[in-house]
């Protein structure tokens, strides 16, 4: 009976203590991390972003925003597809001015129900007609790059193919490594699909399979796999090697651009929403998103490709116009389904 | 045994005070099926009758029907001899086993998962690269049924554990001595006497679990397995169709509800075993002779994969990580965050589970039954789903409250109801009701009778209610990232973010983090254990 007492004692203090700490801390940090004035008086420099891009990425570009404007940014962090669809529940009363997603697929679902607005042109105009949406309302930020990365030991430049189909050859048998349940490879699986057909793509799919290719959980686990060599190739977005590179600049990987689908470039974008409440701010945010400081932090930070031209990527990246690769219209790259099922009908997934 | 309590009183008697909550819980429970009635009827019948009748469909189902069923089942046979153990035997360092066993409740299944992964993947997982020199390259895959059955048993039978705990505690021993007396053996006694008094708490517990296992998301998806879950957000991501996505979901509706109506059929008849309050003598204790290494083992075994394991891969990604620096702060004012939403949220829920409960028990209607029935549809859906049709109705109807923490509490309210309302519901069929129809008669009003008397009484199920609360709320994640205020980051959200990042280290920093905040509200479960022999 005592120790249950005790143990009761223990628990209701933890528990006590963490609702002092709440109070006090919750008083606190709402006056605490705002850097700009109360949020009441500032309907006009106000700014709602719901951004499916992860805070370490875009955090702090936007704080860069809110300092050189005065604007006091709230930002929404979420995944892409949720965002996309809390936009479309809150319809004419979404809060959000600007959606900054991770790719063009729900971007262009946004535009499909009417829900963003026409960007002008001069910021269009801004950004290669690839990488932004035909209709003009919305924009490619950055972009990534689909890459086969190899283990320079293993493997010669000139032992790799001029197409991603001649992976399936015998030859690649038990070197190469992929990541079937990353969103990025799928994005390419869908863009094999709508560009060579659902016969080929599964083609493909099956003739790597059967290459018995090492599954890894995300990106990252490739190269790090590549690096000790345990793989030859790996199919990855180009930027996980930029980061490894930064580390170790030895490390013993390198890019190789296919050529075909396999480069398949994708982007991150933005979109002002039709209800946006500031929409003249919103403007302004997307005008510093494609802006040159922010072009550049991208660039070096995070890694990813640049897309407004005259800015240059990370040093030693092939410029972004080097890459061949096939016309695909981005915001077609949303049927995602017809990819899973083929990824399972293939026995991958 | 048991009290006839139809017809003594009728609902048309209640008082408003318990009748006002429980309007606005039914309101809350209504919510979110008038959505995903909404969004299907958006989806033309053909489309719907394609969507019905494709064999994944059908296969979605009864993937998710099996996997319930399975990981109940699995979840009795941890729980059942454990609760035994550690209520009724001899077994070495009971105390220490009575919190391992119950500490899963605070591992949030997605790290849980994850450590599984990792130690028992395929390939390149420790065991894997452990067996390597062996020649062992590929490990049998954990993937897809094993592993999700694996992980939801292991991290969510503290449910039953508490409740069959309770209930073995709350057995009367004259019983089961009568037995004895009478010839009975002691295993015939277990199986013939014992067992079919567990059968409420089984059936309470076993309900939690398997409602718990069809709303998880972040293990199927980890262990690739196609639940609901798991299809209906595929369905958001893949064709951004909110449509289709309700449609499924109301899919899950149907199945709930089967469920819901198979533990009404079978708790209707158990009702029958309902405890009077007695005065407690100590429970007879089993000596466990032999069989005491076979039991530590058991204990060891489930102990180790649901508490050592995820807190030590946390730790060693902790600590890999160190050198990179200090934890962030705003670790800390999430963790700060974290206590709070999860806090409010105890506190409120369990005051609007309250009159649920004592309606459902006292004061037996139609009406009140489906109320307490229907709350739970909230607990089995997938957290997403309810965010969303919050954000329906917040955003289009009631702006003022959109994305604010009382908002943020409602969604949770919706959410999580029913552990609450089950909590106190089995503290409160264990009051004798003539104690409160004592107070009545003598002259105290509805009001002071439920402070006076009924309100000390289920003490026990209030705590226990609440921390249930407490633990479930700092776990969710869907419903926080979509519905709390701006800027209002929880633990929850920031192991979300890291891992979506890679940052592994801030991701174990958090786990870590919650799994501390989590420890306390626990042990204050355990302390209300009314056993007399600890």
């Amino acid at each position: 009976m005592k120790w249950k007492k005790s143990l009761f004692l223990l628990g209701l203090a933890a528990v006590t203590s963490y609702f002092a700490i709440a109070c006090t801390g919750n008083s606190s940090s709402n006056t605490s991390p705002t850097t700009t004035p109360t949020t009441a008086a500032s309907e006009t420099t106000e700014l709602v972003v719901y951004s499916g891009r992860n805070q370490s990425l875009v955090g702090p570009v936007i704080q860069k925003f809110e300092n050189q404007t005065g604007t006091n940014v709230q930002v929404r962090y979420g995944d892409t597809a949720e965002l996309a669809a809390t936009i479309q529940e809150e319809g004419k009363n979404s809060p959000a001015d600007v959606f900054f997603a991770q790719d063009a697929g729900a971007l262009g679902a946004l535009q499909k129900v009417g829900q963003s607005a026409k960007l002008p042109q001069a910021l269009l105009n801004k950004v290669d007609a690839q990488y932004r949406s035909p209709q003009g309302e919305w924009i490619g930020v950055t972009g990534r790059v689909r890459a086969v990365d190899y283990n320079t030991t293993l493997v010669k430049p000139a032992e790799l193919p001029q197409s991603i189909f001649a992976f399936t050859e015998p030859k690649w048998k038990d070197k190469i490594g992929w990541a079937p349940t990353n969103g990025s490879f799928q994005a390419f699986v869908t863009a094999l699909r709508v560009s060579q057909g659902e016969s080929k793509a599964k083609q493909w799919l099956e003739g790597i399979q059967a290459n018995n290719p090492k599954v890894f959980p995300n990106n990252v686990s490739i190269v790090e796999a590549l690096s000790r060599g345990e793989i030859a190739v790996g199919f990855v977005n180009h930027y996980y090697l930029e980061e490894f590179k930064q580390e170790d600049p030895k490390i013993p990987v390198a890019h190789y651009y296919t050529g075909d689908v396999g480069s398949l470039v994708n982007v991150a974008g933005v979109a002002i929403l039709n209800s946006a409440p500031h929409r003249q701010l919103a403007e302004q945010f997307v005008t510093f998103m494609l802006g040159e400081e922010a072009q550049k932090y991208y660039a070096t930070e995070t890694l990813e490709y640049p897309l407004v031209s005259g800015i240059s990527p990370a040093s030693g990246l092939k410029p972004l116009d080097q890459i061949k690769q096939p016309k695909i219209e981005l915001s077609n790259l949303n049927d995602l389904s017809g990819t899973l099922q083929l990824l399972q009908e293939s026995g991958i997934l | 045994m048991g009290f006839p309590w139809k017809g003594r009183r009728s609902f048309s008697r209640a008082p408003l005070f318990l009748v006002l909550p429980a309007a606005v819980s039914a309101i809350a429970i209504l919510l979110p099926l008038t959505y995903l009635v909404l969004r299907t009827a958006g989806v033309g019948l053909e489309e719907l009758w394609t969507l019905l009748s494709r064999p994944r469909t059908v296969a979605v189902f009864i993937n998710s029907a099996v996997m319930a069923a399975a990981v109940t089942f699995f979840s009795v046979l941890i729980a059942l001899p454990l609760a035994f153990l550690t209520v009724r035997t001899d077994l070495p360092w009971r105390r220490f086993w009575l919190i391992t066993t119950t500490l899963p409740l605070a591992v949030p299944s997605y790290v849980g998962s994850f450590t599984l992964i990792a130690t028992f993947g395929p390939r390149g997982s420790l065991v894997q690269l452990l067996l390597a020199p062996l020649g062992v390259e590929e490990l049998p895959s954990l993937y897809g049924w094993p592993g999700v059955i694996l992980a939801i048993t292991l991290f969510t039978y503290p449910y039953l554990l508490l409740s069959v705990r309770a209930g073995l505690q709350g057995i009367d021993p004259a019983v089961e001595e009568a037995a004895r007396s009478l010839g009975r053996s002691p295993q015939s006694t277990f199986f013939h006497v014992t067992l079919p008094q567990l059968n409420p708490s089984l059936i309470a517990g076993g309900l939690l679990v398997a409602l718990y296992s069809l709303r998880d998301f972040g293990t199927p998806s980890l262990m690739r397995f196609d639940s609901f879950t798991r299809v209906i957000f595929q369905q958001y991501k893949s064709s951004f169709d909110r449509n289709l996505a309700a449609a499924l979901a109301l899919l899950l509706v149907g199945l709930l509800l089967l469920i819901l109506w198979l533990e009404y059929r079978v708790r209707s008849r158990a009702a029958y075993y309902s405890y009077r309050s007695t005065v407690r003598r100590p429970d007879q204790q089993v000596e466990l002779g032999g069989w005491k290494w076979l039991a530590l083992a058991f204990c060891a075994t489930v102990s180790g994969l649901s508490v050592v394991l995820p807190l030590g891969v946390t730790l060693f990604w902790l600590l890999r990580g160190i050198g990179t620096g200090v934890l962030p702060w705003n670790v800390w004012l999430a963790a700060v965050n974290s206590a709070w939403g999860a806090g409010l949220a105890a506190v409120v829920i369990t005051l609007f589970a309250l009159p649920i409960a004592i309606l459902s028990v006292r004061f037996p209607s139609p009406l009140t039954t489906m109320v307490e029935r229907c709350s739970y549809i909230g607990f089995g859906l997938p957290g997403v789903v309810v965010a969303l049709s919050l954000v329906f109705f917040g955003a289009n109807y009631l702006p003022w409250l959109y994305q604010t923490l009382p908002m943020l509490v409602f969604a949770y309210l919706v959410l999580f109801l029913p552990q609450a309302v089950g909590a106190i519901r089995s503290s409160l069929l264990q009051v004798n009701p003539q104690l409160e129809e004592s107070a009545r008669s003598l002259g105290r009003s509805p009001w002071q009778t439920l402070k006076e008397v009924t309100l000390p009484l289920v003490r026990p199920g209030l705590l226990s209610g609440s921390v249930l609360i407490f633990l479930t709320a700092i776990k969710e994640l869907p419903a926080t990232l979509l519905l709390a205020p701006i800027g209002f980051e929880t633990l929850a959200t920031q192991i979300w973010q890291a891992t979506e990042n890679v940052a592994f280290t801030d991701a174990a920093a958090g786990s870590l983090l919650m799994l501390l905040v989590s420890a306390g509200p626990t042990l204050v479960v355990l302390s209300q254990e009314h056993s007399s022999h600890l």
